[in-house]
């Protein structure tokens, strides 16, 4: 266990050298590993100076958080510890970054929302800190497997909601969440998802930095709101009495304060665009008429579906959306100059994606958008149910 | 440092209300005193509660104003509180406070005083959650009750008015057995769930039940709760503030309603550990108390 005190201006309590986050997403060597989700996300906490996180093991979960647990007996992560339920974690992890620390926490599936009234107010009370959701679906019937139907509950939470489609990029994106969510300007909280199993238990290779280097720490002081350790006049987060009142006036500030939290997630994109290298990724061909608009790892299949059509003479290509809130609206749109018809493979019954893509291109595209192929209960997604489902379409009662 | 927060910037001293002024200058903030601070104070020097919107009369109104009174730190105090009649006042309040959800209040001040200790190891900072009973024994009672398992160094007060009262007046865990509220139209048909003795069997080194009706009481308890929870352990005070409105009494009749149950459901309980017992003794000895 460390101490904050054996913090110097260049190294962190754990005796890590403070890097920027240029230098520690893009400039550092790094080498080959072989690992998990699950494990690289304790890589990448190990080299985010992180000052707090709070575990709870309900399964379906990863062992992210027990690794995280490690960290902190290994000196890397501030304060740790195991909070009772899922509500009672998201609220302890509020407390924590209230009071001014860099935190993180993961969860899946049920226990998301359980805790799900936590996530609006973490946005309202403006801390940065970080849930690594490592998607499992919604019971009922009872289910382990991989499905991102929770995600839908989180969208308008007012919390940033970005999409790993891999280890590598759970790794380099779970680092740059930090960076953007504590921007003074936007600093609201950031969901990282990635889809459980597919990414938090498969093991892949990844590229990573030394562990001897690590972000600069979190300054709460350069919050927009101060935090609560009593070293600055009295910042109250129930803000102004008539907040409480029932008149215009109180309705005009919850109105305007919900407003700000909804800009500030807005106000992101700049950065990431910096620290994601663009919002949305695009492979394949560029004068498709086939596109295929993705989050995680149905943008790996949508991928093989992709070659798997270049065989058949169909030209397609995949805009991976790597940000979902804020929603990249205009990079899709632009993405989608001269295609026909985008696909839209998910792994969740309502399709939720199909309808944030049908909602961005309504009445500005006249790219036709087909919500599917869909899977859901832990379904996998082969290749050959998207290129099945695209054939269908482009080649009415052919088939592929 | 964090004292220097009330000090005022000479360039705005004269644009400053009275009650900012007052705040600096007459407040009884613990690092300009040399005996502990108490209730004693109240009627010369500055509240670091300002106006509020309770009732005319009501009992938490004035068992918040004892509370303030007794932190044995204030200027390095957070105080949690959950929704309630309470958070009407919570922005009044001159310290940091905050305001999550409801029922989340042992939750939040776990995180928060988990993260204060990291941030600062050098400095006790306090923190003291507060809240009614609706948030404290029912909805909250999970959180209350783990954050007293885990043993953390917070003190809980429950406003216990055995009552919703904010929301209209519906019967809560703590209303007493046969009591006619909203939702309980005939009577509320189980036992008023005892917090105090839930608290002692749950970890708590310091559990009171009692009333507002004794200031100079509820003053010594904060500050021994306060204190024993700094250094030794999560502590309990389940104090009776009744809702004069909930239970048709007038706006002078609260204290006398509060006389009469320090002989009845709040005849006064203590407990007290033997590290706490320990602790206190040293306190006595060094002043603190």
């Amino acid at each position: 266990m460390s101490t904050i005190k054996d913090m110097t201006d260049t190294h962190n309590w754990s005796g890590q050298k403070l890097v920027t986050a240029d230098h520690l997403l893009f400039d550092a060597p790094r080498e080959k590993h072989f690992m998990t989700g699950s494990e690289v996300l304790k890589e990448a906490v190990k080299r985010c100076t992180v000052d707090a996180s709070v575990s709870y093991p309900i399964t379906p979960q990863s062992e992210a958080a027990h690794l995280i647990g490690e960290l902190w007996a290994e000196g890397y992560v501030g304060t740790y510890f195991r909070g009772e339920n899922e509500f009672g974690v998201m609220s302890e992890v509020a407390g924590c970054a209230m009071a001014g620390a860099r935190t993180i926490t993961t969860t899946s599936g049920p226990g998301t929302l359980r805790a799900m009234e936590n996530f609006a107010q973490w946005s309202g009370t403006r801390i940065a800190c970080q849930l690594i959701l490592m998607a499992r679906g919604i019971n009922s019937p009872l289910t382990i497997q991989p499905d991102n139907l929770e995600v839908s509950y989180l969208l308008e939470t007012g919390c940033m909601v970005w999409y790993a489609e891999n280890v590598q990029e759970l790794f380099d994106m779970s680092i740059a969440a930090f960076v953007v969510a504590e921007q003074p300007d936007v600093h609201v909280p950031i969901i990282t998802a990635v889809d459980g199993f597919f990414v938090s238990h498969t093991r892949e290779s990844v590229m990573l930095p030394a562990d001897d280097i690590a972000l600069k720490p979190y300054n709460p002081y350069a919050a927009p709101l101060p935090p609560i350790d009593s070293e600055t006049p009295p910042g109250r987060f129930l803000r102004d009495p008539f907040v409480m009142k029932s008149n215009y006036i109180s309705y005009a500030t919850h109105a305007s304060w919900q407003w700000e939290v909804r800009s500030a997630v807005e106000r992101s994109r700049r950065y990431a665009e910096h620290y994601l290298k663009g919002l949305v990724h695009i492979t394949g061909d560029e004068d498709a008429e086939v596109a295929f608009v993705t989050c995680g790892t149905a943008s790996h299949q949508a991928k093989e579906g992709q070659r798997e059509l270049a065989k058949l003479g169909v030209k397609s290509k995949v805009i991976k959306l790597r940000t979902i809130r804020p929603f990249p609206k205009q990079e899709l749109i632009a993405a989608l100059e001269g295609v026909k018809y985008a696909f839209v493979p998910e792994f969740n019954i309502v399709g939720w994606l199909e309808k944030e893509v049908r909602g961005a291109l309504y009445g500005v595209s006249k790219t036709e958008v087909v919500g599917g192929p869909r899977v859901a209960g832990g379904m996998s997604l082969p290749a050959e149910a998207i290129i099945q489902e695209v054939m269908e379409k482009i080649n009415p009662g052919k088939g592929a | 440092m964090a004292i220097d927060i009330y000090k005022i910037n000479p360039e705005f001293r004269d644009i400053m209300p009275q009650e900012i002024i007052d705040l600096e200058e007459k407040a009884t903030w613990a690092q300009n005193q040399e005996k502990p601070r108490g209730i004693k104070e109240l009627p010369d020097t500055k509240e670091i509660l300002e106006e509020h919107s309770l009732c005319a009369g009501c009992p938490e109104a004035a068992a918040l104003r004892y509370v303030l009174a007794a932190l044995p730190k204030p200027e390095e105090t957070i105080i949690v509180n959950s929704t309630g009649c309470t958070s009407l006042m919570f922005p009044h309040i001159a310290l940091h406070t905050v305001h999550s959800l409801f029922g989340n209040q042992n939750a939040v001040a776990s995180g928060i005083k988990r993260v204060l200790d990291w941030r600062f190891p050098d400095t006790d900072k306090d923190v003291v959650v507060l809240a009614g009973d609706g948030a404290t024994v029912d909805i909250g009672l999970d959180y209350t009750l783990q954050s007293f398992f885990r043993q953390e160094n917070i003190t809980t007060i429950c406003f216990d008015n055995e009552v919703y009262a904010n929301t209209g007046g519906q019967e809560s865990g703590s209303t007493p057995r046969g009591q006619v509220f909203k939702m309980a139209p005939t009577g509320k048909k189980f036992e008023k769930v005892k917090m105090w003795e839930l608290a002692v069997t749950s970890g708590c080194h310091y559990s009171m039940n009692m009333t507002a009706s004794a200031p100079k009481a509820v003053a010594k308890a904060v500050r021994e709760a306060i204190l024993i929870a700094r250094e030794v352990g999560p502590t309990f005070l389940n104090i009776y503030t009744p809702c004069i409105l909930e239970i048709g009494l007038s706006a002078n009749e609260g204290l006398g309603e509060m006389k009469d149950q320090d002989k009845d459901r709040f005849a006064n309980f203590k407990h007290v550990s033997p590290e706490a017992e320990e602790f206190l003794k040293k306190c006595k000895a060094e002043g603190r108390l």
